[in-house]
């Protein structure tokens, strides 16, 4: 039997306190009938013996000491699944906002999970190809990892993440794929460029999204992703599919759960951010993967903009302790007018040395992305160099890294957004680049693979035409 | 047992009336589902408990029964290879009982009650053994023998010890005690996490612990029974270094703890250390290696004893007389985990939220690496040491896990995210990474490869150190500004950097170098700027030496296996004859 409560005692931010509860359980969901007949919904985030603190996800707007009900539901919060939710688009709570029908559930899961045992894990090692050449190569993406993308306000994260959704394909293997998408926060036209993008592609029909706007509540947030995730589970571990996620905006998610932990009082960590915060990311973004003897995986690419662009901000610094990579994005290379503006020397993917090399890409794979690393690396800081004390000031052969670099910048990270290369393509560009400098120079590569992929005489015009051809 | 009610739960801080005998640290089960947890502060008839798994669905009123027992390590044969979780549950087989996600309440014994040992005695009825006394064996793995041990606080004379197949419970021999009781001796023991296993004495250590990394061994050395930090900000390379000393070192008992990290960081070892063979003993890694998992996504509770299950754990294998190296990734999860914790508890906090004691817990955990002559008649000597990753939010070294981690260890390897940046690995900065033991294993060095070692990483370590002060005067004044001198020590600072410090840890041959073979190739480094330096004297350009052919020779001496060491002569000679023949 449920029972109803009249005894709120205090309303204060997201929260409010019910007095004289029984029976009641830590993260019980919770249903809360405004006087004017409105329902939100609501968890419980701390219980003594006869005080519950409920955290309501639409807010507390209009609640009312006196007069709103309480209701205990006895379970903690499920989303309801099943094949039929692919297509369909849900709030930020996962209720249906495109017209179509409930969901018929065939079953129902704990938005939170469990914790997949490290045990069960299948370590990711299939190569996936994004046809973007600074991914593909440097920073290459496999199934069942998580990389999310550093963004800066106005920085075209949207249109990288969904020209990946589109191109990313596994070589040589037609599998049932998914998309599932959740938006916190993000504004109207952010969502819509997504959906329109989707629809454009026919990707919708594969997609599930869960959206929540900049003008919807803030604290319903903290439950979108996890219903993302649960329905990415569902897909992949129960129905075999490759689910792609996409969780958009990090930042906005974080600044939710910070409004809930201020008005819990709890002692702030760094710049008002619960101390939690790492725990409670790794609860999410851990639940990308592969499971052994299971078909399905999850990929998972989180966007997240950085606060002035700075990445040890704690929303960054904590995704990065615990995500296999990141791919930041650089407000320079954007207003040189590259797109994608991939910043390739602190990007990186971790879980790329098992998906590269025979088999999986080419057998020069590593050697060329170790190569073109330290060669632009080292163009750049003889750039740097220059900038102070001008070209006269570098050796000749600083000069030819410094043209590398401009080169590396304009013919292998620029591409067009719906420019789709192969890596095959993609490692023929390094190895054009890396002509430049000589061939002493390539000290990362073995002779073998100089011997056979190094081009000769080759000149910036053909490199161009290369390219356009690519 | 005593059962007691549950007042208040907050996240995986549960608060319980009624436990008028409890003790602190006391295991407990919570609510109908007997989640563990332990008892973290006790007032007046109030427990508090945290809660080793998630505690959503539990609520007030519920029961909470005690155990009376303090949380505790199963130890005995069948600890190796294993997979455990923060509080010792075996992975792999909670994965067969209940599936792929960890339910809660789930238990699983730690060591395989129904497996049979063939049991080895050593000693002999009639014998007088004190604690830490070896009784007998077992082969564990192809690697490590197992040594069954007079538990702490038994001595007397033995009255009978069995030679057969033992299970860990079935008794292996009596002993006697001034009293006149008979102690029923098994291999399986138990012992407290959070107190230390006891020792004779501590000794300070003496030897390396040789890693096959070479910035490591050559420059930062770590002890066989020392302690050694690495902080760095996400992807500088931490976890890499520490698989890598997994992988290389040469202790005999390796212990990984994922301390709140990645899942797949876990199941990579697993993976690979099965088929990767142990230099030292030519057979496969994992037959020396235990790992306790607990990643991030797992109860955080659990992350905050992991830390002390593996000590443990170690501290056993360090009693039968082994060298056992500890590997915690990362020190910052469990101080986080603390953190949270006292958070719940509502304690005054520390620096940034921090509990006050958190430095005191880092030093104990730090205190309980060591040489130590162990209990027992025969004075074996044993040593654990210990290298903890430490994760410091935004890099920044200033905050306190990391300062209060460099307060207690005696090495430091500093990695740095510029290096990381250009690729060059281990970011290990070379200027600012310090280890303390480098000038008491000097003779060590001296005997094991010779007196020339030393004075050739003294002279390496002087070059970058110049280089460091050069490359400031080039980003002033640009580098027509140096002699031909001054451009050679750059030269040569750059070959340090990229053909010996540089060292790819996917590469087959490189992963691993022998201190033979660190000392080989600094050499040649080291000669070929010796040579060069006589030369520049009579105007030979650096741009001629660069393009000797031998140049190539010593950028790929990294790459030449283990087996062919003699070449390095030959490329010895080739630079004497190169370089000389350059004034020609
Ligand atoms: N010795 C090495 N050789 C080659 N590559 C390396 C080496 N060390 C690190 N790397 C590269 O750097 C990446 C990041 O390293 P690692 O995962 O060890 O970082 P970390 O410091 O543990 O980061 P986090 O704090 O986020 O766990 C690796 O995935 C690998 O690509
Ligand atoms: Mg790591």
């Amino acid at each position: 039997m449920i029972k109803e409560y009249l005894t709120i005692s205090e309303v204060s931010g997201p929260l409010i306190i019910v007095e004289k509860t029984i029976d009641v359980k830590y993260q019980e969901l919770v249903e809360i009938e405004l006087s004017s007949g409105e329902i939100r919904r609501g968890q419980v985030l701390e219980i003594t013996e006869d005080k519950a603190v409920v955290q309501v996800f639409e807010g507390t707007t209009g609640i009312n000491i006196s007069n709103t009900k309480i209701r205990f539901l006895g379970k903690v919060i499920e989303l309801p699944l099943s094949m039929d939710v692919l297509g369909r688009i849900f709030d930020g709570s996962g209720r249906p906002i495109d017209d179509g029908p409930q969901i018929i559930a065939e079953k129902k899961l704990d938005i939170n999970g469990n914790p997949l045992n490290p045990y069960a894990r299948d370590y990711p090692n299939d190569f996936i190809q994004t046809g973007i050449s600074s991914i593909d190569v440097l920073n290459t993406l496999v199934r069942g990892q998580k990389l999310p993308i550093f963004s800066g306000s106005g920085l075209p994260h949207a249109r990288l993440a969904s020209q990946i959704a589109r191109q990313a394909k596994v070589l040589g293997k037609e599998e049932k794929f998914a998309v599932v998408f959740a938006a916190m926060g993000i504004t109207f036209e952010e969502a819509n460029f997504f959906i329109s993008d989707f629809r454009r592609t026919g990707a919708i029909e594969k997609s599930v999204m869960f959206v929540n706007l900049a003008d919807n509540p803030a604290v319903e947030r903290i439950i979108t992703p996890r219903m993302a995730l649960t329905c990415a589970e569902y897909l992949a571990f129960e129905k075999d599919m490759h689910v792609l996620v996409i969780l958009t905006d990090m930042t906005n998610y974080c600044e939710a759960l910070r409004e809930v932990s201020a008005a819990r009082k709890e002692v702030p960590g760094r710049r008002g951010y619960p101390g939690y915060l790492y725990t409670d990311l790794a609860t999410l973004y851990e639940r990308a993967g592969r499971i052994k003897d299971k078909k399905g995986s999850i990929t998972m690419i989180p966007i997240l903009t950085m606060p002035e662009d700075d990445k040890t901000h704690p929303i960054p610094d904590l995704t990065g302790y615990i995500t296999e990579g990141q791919i930041i994005l650089s407000r320079e290379l954007h207003h040189k007018g590259i797109y994608p503006p991939i910043n390739v020397l602190p990007s990186l993917s971790r879980l790329k040395d098992k998906g590269i090399g025979l088999n999986k890409t080419r057998e020069d794979h590593a050697n060329v992305m170790n190569q073109l690393f330290a060669s632009y690396a080292r163009g750049k800081e003889a750039k740097e160099l220059a900038v102070i004390l001008g070209d006269a000031a570098l050796t000749e052969i600083d000069k030819k890294y410094v043209k590398l670099s401009d080169e590396f910048e304009e013919y292998f990270v620029k591409q067009g957004e719906d420019e789709n290369r192969t890596i095959e393509e993609s490692l023929n560009i390094g190895w054009n680049l890396l002509t430049i400098i000589p061939k002493v120079e390539l000290k990362r590569i073995k002779d073998e693979f100089i011997e056979k992929y190094l081009p000769t005489d080759i000149t910036t015009e053909d490199k161009d035409i290369n390219v356009v051809k690519g | 047992m005593e059962t007691a009610k549950i007042t208040k739960v907050a996240g995986p801080v549960v608060v319980a009336k009624g436990l008028k005998n409890a003790k602190m640290y006391d295991v407990v089960k919570v609510s109908n589902r007997k989640l563990i947890g332990e008892i973290i502060e006790l007032n007046k008839d109030l427990a508090t408990i945290q809660v080793y798994e998630e505690t959503s669905g539990v609520g007030p009123g519920e029961p909470v029964f005690s155990t009376d027992m303090p949380l505790s390590v199963e130890l005995g044969p069948g600890l190796i290879s294993s997979i455990y979780d923060g509080i010792q549950r075996p992975l792999d087989v909670l994965k067969a009982s209940s599936g792929e996600f960890i339910t809660r309440g789930a238990e699983a014994d730690a060591i395989d009650r129904k497996k049979k040992w063939d049991f080895e005695p050593i000693l002999k009825k009639g014998d007088k053994v004190i604690s830490g006394d070896i009784i007998g064996t077992v082969q564990e793995s192809s690697i490590v023998k197992h040594k069954i041990m007079v538990p702490y606080r038994i001595q007397g004379e033995i009255k009978e010890i069995y030679k057969d197949k033992f299970t860990v419970t079935d008794t292996i021999a009596l002993i006697e005690d001034q009293e006149g009781s008979i102690h029923e001796i098994k291999m399986l023991q138990k012992w407290p996490v959070r107190g230390s296993r006891p020792y004779k004495k501590k000794l300070p250590p003496i030897e390396p612990l040789i890693t096959g990394q070479r910035v490591i061994d050559t420059f930062f050395p770590v002890t066989k029974g020392g302690t050694a930090c690495i902080p760095g900000p996400f992807g500088s390379g931490k976890t890499v270094v520490q698989h890598q000393i997994s992988k290389w070192c040469d202790a005999e008992i390796i212990l990984f703890i994922g301390c709140g990290e990645r899942g797949n960081e876990m199941t990579d070892v697993l993976l690979e250390f099965p088929e990767l063979i142990d230099p030292n003993s030519g057979k496969p890694l994992m037959e020396r290696t235990i790992l306790i998992a607990n990643t991030s996504n797992m109860p955080v509770a659990a992350r905050e004893a992991s830390v002390y299950t593996g000590i443990t754990i170690a501290e056993y294998y360090r009693d039968m007389g082994y060298n056992v190296a500890l590997i915690a990734d990362s020190t910052s999860r469990w101080a986080e985990a603390m953190r949270e914790i006292s958070g719940r508890l509502e304690e005054m906090p520390g620096e940034e939220g921090f509990p006050a004691y958190l430095g005191t817990r880092i030093a104990s955990f730090y205190e309980r690496s060591g040489r130590v002559k162990c209990l027992g008649s025969d004075d074996r000597e044993a040593t654990l040491s210990i290298v903890g990753a430490v994760s410091p939010p935004g890099g920044d070294l200033s905050e306190p896990v990391t300062q209060n981690t460099l307060r207690t260890v005696q090495v430091f390897w500093s990695l740095q995210d510029k290096l990381a940046y250009k690729r060059h690995f281990p970011a290990i900065d070379w200027l600012t990474s310090y280890s303390l033991y480098l000038s008491g294993l000097s003779e060590y060095y001296k005997k094991e490869i010779g007196e020339e070692y030393i004075e050739t990483r003294d002279k390496s370590m002087a070059l970058l150190q110049e280089e460091a002060e050069l490359e400031e005067i080039v980003r002033l004044v640009g580098i027509d500004a140096l002699s031909t001198h001054e451009k050679l020590i750059l030269e040569t600072a750059r070959s340090i950097r990229e053909d010996f410090l540089l060292q790819n840890a996917f590469d087959v041959t490189d992963s691993y170098s022998s201190i033979k073979k660190q000392f080989l190739i600094l050499r040649l480094i080291i000669m070929f700027h010796e040579n060069a330096e006589k030369v520049i004297k009579n105007g030979v350009t650096i741009e001629k030496l660069y393009a000797l052919p031998v140049k190539a020779k010593i950028i790929r001496a990294k790459l030449i296996e283990e087996k062919n060491l003699k070449i390095f002569s030959e490329i010895e000679k080739e630079i004497v004859s190169q370089i000389s023949s350059t004034t020609d």
